[in-house]
């Protein structure tokens, strides 16, 4: 298969990016148009387990079509995408790599006429096959696990309503306890922080912080400030390839990265 | 346990039930030992019309199945519903014998004025009651089946889809049209005499069929509501609501929508199946396009997504049109084209919507 294919860790990789020891995702040469648009132009991205890792660009730099590779969604033109050592993330669909890796979108997309409590049990949904389903009652330690997701993302209060009746933030806030309930390793998070106030921007900095070292998350987001403050590994994107990669410090003092995005 | 997770909150489910309890008990009684001459009597014409109401309304359950909550509108749900009267139509052909006009034991009178010496294969069985009962399950939801992979799976969806189910009964109706077939071309199939030995004809035998059709109607409330209600339910509604989130959240969006919408196409074709011997009569015109779109506008004005609400739609736009097409024929197709704006503008959410706000306004 195409197991053999994975790259060995710690190898120095064409690009010349030395892959971590311990990455969990892995993006390699990824190129993707769109009539003739190059939307991703050899990508290179290497995540390790349990990182939080920031990437940020100007609009079209490509983090949403990196995602969409990613999860299933889009097919590159050419380039190798693994996950975990051996998994190869072209091989499979939505909802095979959903198991591995969860995704919130940009927009936060909840199911709004289900309760929040709902939206998690679904989300959290062990067997998602279709008679199991329609047969199978939710157990007590499912009930369990609900809860404390409810008590992570601060919704325990709000469990019976329908999530659409939830303000912004509230339903980021569920996107993410879905993720949770999804309990994937890789988490890959679309603007968290998109008209949240000052105080549920920490909230959710805090949450996010916390999810780090048990899961990886890779957080894409505009907001300056917010990635200053929960960064410790930042990538920036342009016009669909890797411009600069560090800490925040070196980025932001990187000359490329003040001319494109950071200097406007 | 399970009635209670299947009716809890759902005072439509429970007057729903009750009414066809009431009509269980009523309709035998009224038609089969008040004397013609009382005023209670009910007239066997009358139990043959609300048996046809009662197929209608489990033809617009399965329709509200697949489109209130999977968010598939299907414009060609007729299909299945002729399908499986078709399948019920062979079996009553096959019980006429030698009655027939041209007295043939083996074919019915159509092959024999079209010259057929033999019976084409796909009629063998159906001479069997319980062979063609398993036709009736098996060809709508079949069909169902193999549709659905294929338009499901390309993830065709939307307008697209109600476009080609629309194609689908299209097809269907110009293909029974033909006499080549082997279904009786546009006479379709008729003259029935009798069904397991019993006349067709006879006062009993139409209130068994309509008991049958009661139970069935009941049965498919309660099926339906036990989809809903379950996690599959759950998945589904999310399904309607933001498809992609689903398979971003590792369910397989396709097969989920594949299994209920052949649930559905089943329980049309038992619909369809109880309406034949009903009526008397299965023509190809059952398949037109425009049955199947006054089957969503049944849907609409009972209030989709509430199943209780889609009977009671069928119920009332039968009704009406009953009375109408009796008494102004010209008048029915603008009524029902009326109806549809109507409820798109100014009830979204149908009858029941309507008592629902009617009800709120009260306790405000």
């Amino acid at each position: 298969m195409l197991e053999e294919q994975a790259p060995p860790a710690g190898e120095p990789l064409p690009g010349g990016i030395v892959a971590p020891r311990n990455w969990i995702l892995y993006l390699d040469k990824i190129s993707v148009s769109f009539d003739g648009f190059l939307a991703l132009n050899n990508l290179n991205l290497y995540i390790e387990r349990g990182e939080l890792r920031c990437v940020i660009g100007p609009n079209g730099a490509g983090k949403t079509t990196m995602m969409d590779v990613i999860t299933g969604k889009t097919r590159p033109d050419e380039g190798e995408a693994f996950f975990a050592g051996t998994i190869d993330l072209l091989a499979h669909d939505e909802p095979e790599i959903a198991s591995w890796i969860g995704r919130k979108f940009q927009k936060p997309t909840v199911f709004v006429n289900h309760t929040v409590l709902e939206n998690l049990e679904l989300a959290g949904l062990r067997d998602k096959r279709v008679w199991p389903s329609l047969v199978k009652r939710t157990t007590p330690e499912e009930r369990d696990r609900i809860d404390a997701t409810l008590r992570t993302i601060g919704l325990t209060a709000d469990a019976t309503r329908p999530a659409g009746a939830l303000s912004h933030g509230q339903k980021q806030w569920l996107e993410i306890g879905m993720l949770l309930q999804q309990n994937p390793q890789v988490l890959l998070v679309d603007e968290p922080v998109a008209g949240m106030t000052k105080q549920e921007v920490e909230t959710t900095a805090e949450l996010l912080t916390g999810l780090a070292g048990e899961h990886s998350v890779v957080v894409v987001e505009h907001d300056m400030e917010f990635v200053r403050s929960i960064a410790r590994q930042v990538t920036v994107l342009h016009q669909g390839h890797v411009l600069a990669e560090g800490s925040m410090d070196a980025i932001q003092n990187d000359a490329r990265v003040i001319e494109v995005y950071l200097g406007e | 346990m399970l009635t209670k997770r299947l009716l809890e909150h759902e005072r439509g489910g429970y007057i729903l039930l009750a009414v066809l309890a009431a009509l269980a008990i009523v309709v035998p009684i009224a038609n089969l030992v008040i004397p013609e001459g009382s005023p209670l009597h009910m007239s066997t014409f009358m139990v043959q019309l609300l048996g046809k109401y009662l197929c209608y309304a489990l033809l617009a359950i399965s329709l509200d199945l697949v489109w209130g909550y999977a968010g598939i509108l299907s414009l060609g749900h007729g299909a299945f519903f002729a399908l499986g009267g078709y399948a019920m139509g062979m079996y009553l052909m096959r019980q006429i014998g030698a009655r027939g006009v041209y007295g043939n034991p083996e074919l019915p009178d159509f092959m024999v004025f079209l010259n057929w010496d033999a019976l084409p294969w796909y009629w063998y069985g159906f001479d069997n009651f319980w062979f063609a009962m398993l036709m009736v399950v098996l060809v709508p939801g079949l069909l169902a089946f193999v549709f659905g992979w294929l338009a499901f799976r390309s993830r065709v969806t939307g307008v697209y889809l109600s476009i080609i189910t629309q194609a689908l009964t299209y097809a269907l109706m110009l293909a029974f049209f033909r006499n080549e077939m082997g279904f009786g071309g546009n006479n379709g199939l008729t003259d029935f005499k009798d069904m397991l030995g019993y006349n067709l004809q006879s006062d009993a035998t139409r209130i068994v069929l309509f008991l049958c059709s009661v139970a069935a109607l009941a049965f498919g409330y309660l099926a339906c509501r036990y989809v809903v209600t379950s996690k599959l339910g759950r998945v589904v509604a999310a399904i309607r609501d933001a498809e992609s989130r689903v398979r971003f959240t590792g369910f397989r969006a396709e097969t989920y929508k594949l299994w209920v919408f052949t649930f559905s196409a089943v329980l049309a074709g038992i619909a369809g199946a109880l309406y034949v011997p009903q009526v008397g009569i299965i023509n190809p015109t059952e398949f037109q396009p425009l049955n199947s779109i006054e089957l969503v506008v049944w849907v609409a004005l009972g209030g989709r997504g509430t199943l209780y609400g889609a009977a009671l739609g069928a119920a009332l736009v039968n009704y009406a049109k009953s009375v109408l097409t009796a008494a102004l024929p010209e008048v029915w197709l603008f009524v029902l084209g009326a109806l549809f704006v109507l409820v798109t503008i100014a009830l979204p959410k149908g009858c029941v919507g309507l008592v629902e706000r009617v009800r709120r306004l009260r306790h405000a």
